[in-house]
């Protein structure tokens, strides 16, 4: 046993194939729903993205913005690239995801297979680094886009809160509520709650610390950690929840922008 | 009283396979009760580790139709119907005969970590609220499910660069501890492996314990690397401020 390594027992592990396993539970339909869904999601998305129209509906006074097209680039600052805006976007939040801790796990038995599941054997014949080597040693960059994810958050907290008034006959706001101002506040909750049990948040506001009730301040961030926690032992529902409502409050929008539904305004 | 069929795994480290034993079963039955009959009524020679069969010890890991089990926190009423139970020894120790595996492997690792090492003139007065979090890793019955069960060891066989989830915990809970004075987080990344880990959770879903493994020892602790050896605001606010060590 040199100095350096863990271990000198003879090993007995070893690549088992894919596939091979004792275990007579469904263990394959928790990955293979996540794979349907993370795939739902991204053609959905990249298509949703890719056509650069019908992101906004402003039939009837509302003024309801996709939340792929938040924020709306071309309007605020005049850029027009020759594709769609929403690409300059995007990458945040699909970067956010894709390093978030949960997303990883789920992707990396889905997807890659390492593993599939637990106790069932994987492809023989791979490498494995883990997240010590590129690309995977990038995940160490999450709190990254965790930052400007938040900076995306407080768009879209604009945009629903937006979607509560209604441009009048006079041509003034009046506050009002459509059953699309409910879908992107309850969209954008939605996707608070998924950012606010975020590992790295949970981290940086108090996590890092080893004693809480060594400072005044330390005291505080206790609080904010204990808080945070009860968003992060969910986050994984709220990936869900938070993915699936973006989804929709962009379809939604998009059928009401091509005529095929009609929003209903409640006052 | 039913009968149900049990396939138990006889062998040692040159091989084996599974053997078919029928056990009567009666209510509240755990596994551990089952592989018991057996060595009472038709194979004394059956090797298993046990002790305390309150799923307080962490001696009778195996692998009870194919997950990293209790035998003894098992009830066979949790188990389906109608089919064999199989029990197997863990997979990512070396067999030594039928349920018994060699274990050493994790004891090296654990005699890698430097214990706790208090500041100089402590105070040994802690509040709750710095107790609450560590406690928790305390429940550790070092049962090795998790090691088991890990993809790291038992796909990958990277034993020797890589601690392994319950030391992972057992670091944090040092790392933790307001009152500890050294640091590990260049032994967390180097040695220990952490970055190996992919965060994919078995761990946490075969502890015992229910300890959360990963969320609150692990990615804490791949966090804590970031902050040291990736974040580079903090590497260069370290190095203008000239604080180069823990908080
Ligand atoms: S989360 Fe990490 S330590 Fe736990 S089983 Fe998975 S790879 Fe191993
Ligand atoms: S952390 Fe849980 S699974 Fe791992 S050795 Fe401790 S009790 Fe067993
Ligand atoms: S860990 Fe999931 S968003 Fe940060």
């Amino acid at each position: 046993m040199s100095d350096t390594s863990l271990a000198s027992a003879s090993a007995s592990g070893g690549p088992h194939g894919l596939g091979a396993t004792d275990r007579r539970d469904s263990w394959w339909l928790g990955p293979m729903l996540v794979f349907l869904g993370l795939v739902a999601f991204g053609v959905y998305s990249t298509w949703a993205a890719w056509t650069g129209t019908d992101y906004l509906l402003q039939s009837h006074g509302a003024y309801y913005l996709s939340p792929f097209y938040s924020p709306d680039v071309k309007d605020l600052f005049g850029i027009a690239p020759p594709f769609s805006f929403a690409f300059l976007i995007l990458w945040i939040p699909l970067g956010f995801r894709a390093t978030c801790y949960y997303y990883r796990k789920s992707y990396y038995r889905a997807f890659f297979l390492d593993p599939v599941a637990c106790a069932v054997g994987e492809p023989k014949g791979r490498t494995y680094r883990g997240e010590t080597a590129f690309p995977f040693i990038l995940q160490n960059m999450h709190r990254y886009f965790f930052y400007l994810a938040t900076i995306v958050l407080l768009f879209l907290w604009f945009d629903a809160l937006r979607a509560f008034f209604f441009t009048g006959p006079g041509g003034h706001l009046q506050f009002g509520m459509g059953v699309g101002s409910i879908i992107m506040l309850l969209n954008v909750i939605a996707l608070s709650a998924f950012s606010m049990g975020c590992n790295s948040f949970r981290h940086l506001i108090g996590g890092k610390m080893d004693c809480f009730s060594c400072s005044g301040a330390a005291r505080t961030r206790y609080k904010l950690w204990k808080g945070v926690s009860v968003f992060n032992l969910r986050h994984q529902e709220w990936a869900w929840i938070s993915l699936f409502s973006v989804g929709l409050t962009d379809l939604y929008i998009r059928l009401c922008c091509m005529g095929i539904i009609h929003d209903v305004r409640i006052f | 009283m039913s009968k149900r069929e049990f396939k138990v795994w006889r062998g040692d480290a040159a091989g084996g396979k599974f053997v078919s034993y029928p056990v009567d079963v009666e209510e509240g039955m755990v596994v551990l009760d089952a592989i018991h009959q057996i060595q009472r009524q038709q194979a004394p020679d059956l090797a298993c580790r046990w002790n305390c069969k309150a799923a307080k010890c962490g001696s009778c890991s195996a692998e009870v139709n194919g997950k990293p089990r209790l035998m003894c926190k098992t009830r066979l009423d949790s188990l389906p119907d109608g089919e064999p139970v199989t029990v197997h020894p863990m997979r990512s120790f070396p067999i030594m005969r039928d349920l018994v595996t060699d274990v050493a492997w994790n004891y090296t690792v654990n005699r890698k970590i430097p214990p706790f090492t208090p500041k100089k003139d402590t105070q040994w007065l802690m509040q709750q609220e710095d107790v609450d979090r560590v406690q928790e890793f305390r429940k550790c019955i070092e049962c090795f499910l998790c090691q088991n069960v890990c993809h790291v060891v038992r796909e990958h066989d990277k034993k020797d660069h890589f601690a392994g989830p319950r030391f992972f915990v057992r670091i944090a809970s040092l790392e933790m501890h307001p009152l500890d004075s050294l640091d590990r987080i260049p032994l967390l990344k180097k040695e220990a492996g952490l970055g190996l880990c992919n965060i994919t959770k078995c761990c946490t879903e075969v502890c015992p314990e229910e300890i959360h493994i990963t969320d609150n020892a692990i990615i804490p602790m791949k966090e804590r690397v970031v902050d040291r050896y990736y974040d580079p605001v903090q590497i260069v606010i370290r190095k203008l401020t000239g604080k180069d060590k823990k908080d």
